[in-house]
């Protein structure tokens, strides 16, 4: 049952983002007469279903194009910081020695710093900007790859089938694509899960903070920003980016942990013992 | 355990040159000047230098990363280009007002955790389990600077019970505590069910059962004790986020601390503070992982031993 409900609210997420595409600059326009209106009930070509805010701008359309930026980022920094933190992990792990040594140490200062004051640090010094958001949460991010990959990769190292391609003469880069990640997607592909819930909330983070997506562009975290100056007239602004944005992470959550419970085996027994 | 302390404090003094370098190089290194990006569109060169000599910023970039680095240890931080005002003084202003919050968080988010943990690894599989677990699963989920808001819109506005924002008024240290502290609350209180039921299945619990102890003893003397263990790991390394995750309880309820004072001197271009506080973040957080290891290391003597 929760299951199928977190699956639900992914999949709304994402016809979301893809109804943003179909909305244009509607979103963005500023229609005095509507200040802080609220939700209205009324079906028909101009009324809004979830409100406006202060400009008087549309909260439903913008709500729609902040699901496009957060599945942007999410997307955007899960995809960049998995390949480069796998990359550096497997090869680190699978080399060993010194490289090994250096690249631990560089993972554990990664690791001593706090996430999200780093990624303040770096979108303040880059700018607001949505790429650049990306990039800070990347810098930040694929340090848990690099990390996991290498344990992963380390258990694996001393395999038969490993030893079997090595002694064949398989190169390095051949050898860790075909006979180490596939062994090491599953406990990466929760990571990543994991990783697009944690990359939705840093971007409405930062974008609350003034780091993020700049206006007129929408973000939930900028429109719950700016909803706050309005809680008591208007609690609808801050209400509705805060619950798509919970349920999202929400759901996204309950999907990793779903994930990783049926790749613990030990679990899945337990289960199965228990009758449920 | 000495020789444990003085590994731990030589690792943490490494950790914290490689911070402040970083930091250094970050905003140094960044493309375009960071003279003109302070001063704006309109500062005459004439403003601009004198600007770029008041931060030594003429001086070779190696000289300037010694003047760095050696203030740094004579706890000179710069001067602020808005207050006029060295940079540790704004800081030893806030800081307190930061730790105070964190410490307040810390003891919200434990005064929900353990009963919430407790209840569910004593009723694991029935109702309260599923019900605590799902609160604590919301609880990570909810984003502070959301939850923020909601409380201040129900217990302040609606209720009127609290002050708003500010740090004046008596209580208002009660909805920046909840805000930063649920999310902690919620992975202290599954760590804490987690390694319950780990220990619950230990013969030693079956023989203090066994001999009649009363299950208060059981399960608050032989079960709890040896459960802490890793929640006080958790409960370290977490401490650290919260001080992380204080920038922006502090931006929501204008709580005057060093968070605020960082997102406010981004938005000044205020560099010289951004420096300190992102610096002085760092090493607490730092500091703080390091004591969470030694606290460890003492509640544990095998962790000594084996390194």
């Amino acid at each position: 049952m929760l299951r199928y409900v977190s699956y639900s609210i992914v999949v709304l997420w994402l016809l979301m983002a893809f109804a943003g595409f179909f909305i244009g600059d509607h979103a963005n326009e500023v229609v005095l007469s509507q200040f802080l209106s609220p939700p209205s009930e009324q079906v028909g070509l101009n009324s809004h279903l979830l409100g406006s805010d202060e400009l008087g701008r549309p909260v439903l359309e913008r709500l729609i194009l902040g699901a496009q930026t957060s599945l942007f980022v999410a997307l955007g920094v899960v995809f960049f910081s998995a390949i480069i933190g796998t990359t550096i992990g497997v090869y680190s792990g699978y080399v060993g020695g010194l490289t090994d040594k250096v690249i631990t140490k560089v993972i554990d200062v990664f690791l001593a710093f706090p996430g999200l004051l780093l990624a303040i640090a770096l979108a303040a010094i880059l700018g607001p900007g949505i790429e650049n958001v990306v990039f800070a949460l990347v810098v930040v991010g694929w340090v848990g790859y690099a990390r996991l990959a290498r344990a992963q990769t380390l258990s694996l190292r001393n395999r038969e089938h490993i030893l079997a391609a090595r002694s064949l003469g398989v190169s390095t880069p051949l050898m860790l694509y075909r006979h180490v990640l596939p062994l090491i997607l599953a406990p990466l592909g929760v990571e990543a899960t994991f990783g697009i819930a944690g990359a939705v909330i840093s971007e409405a983070g930062l974008s609350f903070l003034g780091l993020g997506v700049q206006p007129p562009d929408a973000s939930w975290g900028s429109m719950i920003k700016e909803g706050t100056r309005y809680l008591l007239m208007a609690p609808h602004l801050v209400l509705a980016p805060g619950i798509a944005l919970m349920l999202v992470v929400l759901a996204v959550n309950l999907i990793g942990d779903q994930w990783r419970d049926y790749l613990d085996v030990k679990s899945r027994t337990k289960k199965k013992g228990k009758k449920r | 355990m000495i020789s444990y302390f003085f590994r731990l404090l030589g690792s943490v003094l490494f950790v914290s040159w490689i911070v402040g370098t970083l930091v250094f190089f970050l905003i140094h290194l960044v493309p375009g000047d960071p003279v003109a990006v302070m001063l704006g569109d309109w500062a005459s060169p004439a403003d601009e230098n004198a600007l770029r000599e008041q931060l030594g910023l003429h001086l070779p970039i190696t000289t300037q990363y010694w003047h760095y680095i050696t203030g740094i240890f004579q706890l000179d931080l710069g001067q602020s280009l808005f207050f006029h005002q060295p940079v540790s003084e704004l800081i030893a202003e806030r800081f307190p007002m930061t730790l105070q919050l964190a410490f307040m968080a810390l003891i919200v988010a434990a005064l929900i955790a353990f009963p919430l943990g407790l209840w569910a690894a004593l009723r694991v599989g029935k109702w309260p389990d599923h019900l605590s677990m799902s609160v604590s699963l919301i609880g990570v989920s909810i984003p502070n600077f959301w939850l923020g808001p909601m409380l201040i819109l129900f217990f302040s506005l609606w209720l009127a019970w609290l002050p708003v924002s500010g740090a004046e008024q008596p209580f208002s240290w009660v909805l920046p505590a909840i805000t930063l502290g649920t999310a902690l609350a919620a992975i202290l209180a599954r760590m804490l069910r987690a390694s319950l039921l780990e220990v619950l299945h230990e013969d030693y619990i079956r023989t203090a059962q066994a001999k009649g102890l009363p299950s208060r003893l059981v399960y608050g003397k032989h079960a709890l004790l040896n459960a802490l263990l890793p929640v006080v790991t958790i409960l370290g390394l977490q401490l650290g986020t919260l001080l992380g995750g204080a920038v922006i309880t502090e931006v929501v309820f204008d709580w005057p601390g060093l968070g605020q004072l960082l997102i406010e001197s981004i938005q000044r271009r205020d560099y010289p503070v951004v420096q300190g506080c992102i610096l002085v973040i760092s090493i607490a957080y730092i500091t703080i992982n390091g004591l969470t290891e030694l606290v460890y290391a003492w509640l544990d003597p095998r962790i000594r031993v084996a390194k």
